[in-house]
């Protein structure tokens, strides 16, 4: 072939493929075998949501190396968008997998379009100031999907934005067949849940290709460039707007995909889910598995949002011990000291990699 | 490059104390500059700068701390946009470019402060600096069509040959950042021959370096001019590099070129000892 030595990065991305198709026939087999409790078996799908949500953050903020609070918003804009698409195209689309999979490509257009939007004038600012934009439009999208009627009927699909807040579902003037999508505040009642623990494992497959073969393109390599060195990027004629916007818009696009899939896992979806508190849950997974470790935000997405079901049998002092592991995980893994002590404690193997760099 | 015949016309005639290598006279120069400045605030950090480059030309410039020589560079790479004046590369007027345009019409560039993509490896730093000339896009890379194997495989091999030029191929795979200084210099001078240049700026490649080291660095900058038939300006500061390669040299003083000539014009320059060389002790 091409290459005769496999790089170190393609065997590690080849680690987490495996690592993921692994987890998933394992827990599919579990699944399927009745062996999983009931409230382990409901948090699957949100878990695979969550993951592709960390994944695509870690892109603007591990990669990109730009630090977004309004991941959120986009993952609303996704969610919302995903539940209106597959509502309304319930009697077009009979196969739940299509009608799933378009609501999946139609959350990720507008998340991206969102992102589009947001992006060409926010990308100017960088470190704080960019997360303070950030964080108001995640508010922002909050408030403004909490003023949104969407009904169908037989003439099709009908929009008011509730400004005034005088309007109620009743303005949509829907005829006897017609049935509310989103009900303002109250956001969407009586979605078909057709969200499968399949859909969410092709969905983190597709986002871990798209994030993984971009890292190691051109345009992703442009994109690290950035985040190293923006003045030597420019001296080597990498248009920074372009390639800042192209990530922080694939980022988009992936978060919505993902909330998509997390509208139409429950039959009710409000707007408030999608808060300041998620998009920090989300920034923490990102942290906690490491900057730009694509694989860090897989584990970490999945242990912090087990986490807390598996600490149940703690009762009230639950949330306390959690917050306490995730200090001292964050310590073990970045404090010098303590990372001599584990080091000292369990030998570090030598690694290939290891080699390289004497 | 018809759009730009017209305007060069207009430009103000450049006063005639060219001095361009003798080679180089029948060919078009790769670096104009005429009367340019630039002001801040009042300050004026360059002031009525004139240089011609030919194409095969090893320049350099030369000057006290602050006489505003990287201003130069900046000015060259459009960091700053000039507030007066004219800088043509390769006969194209680059009024109204930014610092992307200008690397692709041909002026690459290092930094005093070494600049790496210091997470990134050796290897994906010289593919950054042949950013441009890598064809393919972003579904292409995604999807991984034949193309982006073809191109990335044109692009490793000739990675790989530039990084020939300093012995560097070993470290291929290394991170930029765990890189020793040395290494970083000569880095930085490999990704800027990546964007595959008519003129490359070394902003003080010697700075930091050993008198052997500095050697090598000496014979691997004339290699470099006669490899890929270009022209080299630099800033430096250790005379034995500026005066052992340089064919022509500008020194600047408080924004204003005060001598410019060949090595033996400058060593014997009274304005030059003075401002800048220092006079040699006797006895």
């Amino acid at each position: 072939m091409k290459k005769i030595n496999i790089k170190k990065t393609t065997r590690s991305d080849f680690i987490t493929y495996i690592g993921v198709i692994i987890a998933f026939v394992v827990i599919n087999t579990m699944l399927n075998g009745g062996m999983l409790t009931r409230s382990f078996s409901g948090m699957l799908v949100p878990i695979c949501c969550f993951i592709v949500m960390a994944v695509s953050l870690n892109f603007t903020v591990g990669i990109l190396g730009e630090l977004s609070l309004g991941h959120a918003g986009f993952v609303s804009i996704g969610g919302f968008s995903g539940v209106i698409a597959s509502q309304s195209l319930a009697t077009v689309i009979e196969s739940e997998p299509v009608r799933l999979l378009v609501a999946l490509v139609i959350g990720a257009l507008c998340a991206a379009f969102a992102g589009l939007l947001v992006g060409i004038p926010v990308l100017r600012l960088r470190g704080d100031y960019l997360a303070i934009v950030t964080l108001a439009f995640g508010e922002i999208i909050k408030e403004l999907i909490k003023c949104l009627y969407v009904g169908i009927d037989k003439k099709g699909v009908r929009f008011i934005f509730n400004a005034t807040g005088k309007l109620t579902a009743e303005n949509l003037k829907l005829d006897e067949t017609g049935e509310v999508i989103i009900n303002g505040a109250l956001g969407a009642t009586r979605t078909d849940t057709i969200s499968t623990f399949t859909a969410g494992f092709i969905l983190i497959m597709i986002t871990l290709i798209i994030v993984l073969n971009l890292t190691r393109s051109r345009s992703g390599r442009a994109i690290m460039a950035l985040r190293d060195n923006r003045i030597a990027a420019e001296s080597v004629g990498i248009n920074v707007t372009k390639y800042k916007l192209m990530a922080f818009v694939t980022s988009a696009a992936l978060a919505g995909a993902a909330g998509a899939l997390y509208g139409l896992n429950f039959s009710g979806l409000d707007s408030s889910t999608f808060d300041i508190n998620m998009s920090i849950e989300i920034l923490l997974m990102v942290v906690f598995g490491g900057l730009g470790s694509i694989r860090g935000s897989i584990i970490a997405a999945a242990i912090i949002k087990l986490l807390p079901e598996m600490l149940r049998f703690l009762e009230s002092y639950r949330m306390l011990i959690y917050a306490v592991i995730l200090i001292i995980v964050m310590i073990a893994t970045n404090n010098p000291t303590a990372k001599n002590l584990i080091e000292k404690i369990i030998p570090k193997r030598k690694k290939k990699g290891a080699e390289i760099d004497e | 490059m018809n759009r730009f015949a017209k305007s060069r016309d207009k430009l103000v005639p450049v006063p005639s104390d060219a001095l361009i290598p003798q080679r180089d006279i029948d060919k078009s120069p790769i670096l104009e500059a005429r009367h340019l400045g630039i002001e801040f605030g009042g300050l004026k950090a360059v002031d009525d700068f004139n240089l011609t480059i030919g194409r095969t030309e090893i320049a350099g410039l030369i000057g006290p701390n602050g006489a505003g020589k990287t201003t130069v560079f900046n000015l060259l790479t459009k960091v700053y946009q000039p507030t007066k004046g004219t800088i043509l590369i390769d006969g194209i007027d680059t009024h109204g470019m930014n610092t992307v345009q200008v690397s692709k019409i041909g002026v690459a560039r290092t930094f005093q402060n070494i600049r790496l993509f210091n997470n990134l490896t050796v290897e994906e730093n010289v593919k950054l600096g042949m950013h441009n000339q890598i064809k393919y896009g972003m579904v292409s890379g995604i999807l991984r069509t034949p193309n982006y194997w073809k191109q990335e495989r044109i692009a490793h091999e000739r990675a790989m040959e530039l990084l020939s030029i300093f012995d560097m191929e070993s470290l291929a795979n290394h991170k930029a950042g765990s890189l020793p200084y040395g290494a970083q210099r000569r880095l930085e001078i490999v990704r800027a021959l990546g964007t595959n240049p008519g003129l490359l700026l070394l902003d003080e490649p010697a700075a930091g370096m050993n008198p052997s080291e500095t050697v090598e660095l000496m014979e691997n900058i004339i290699k470099i001019r006669d490899t890929f038939k270009i022209a080299i300006m630099l800033i430096e500061h250790d005379m034995n590099l500026v005066m052992g390669i340089c064919e022509g040299i500008c020194v600047l003083n408080f924004g204003k070129v005060i001598a410019k000539g060949s090595p033996e014009d400058i060593q014997s320059n009274p304005v030059v000892i003075e401002a800048y060389l220092g006079k040699k002790k006797e006895g």
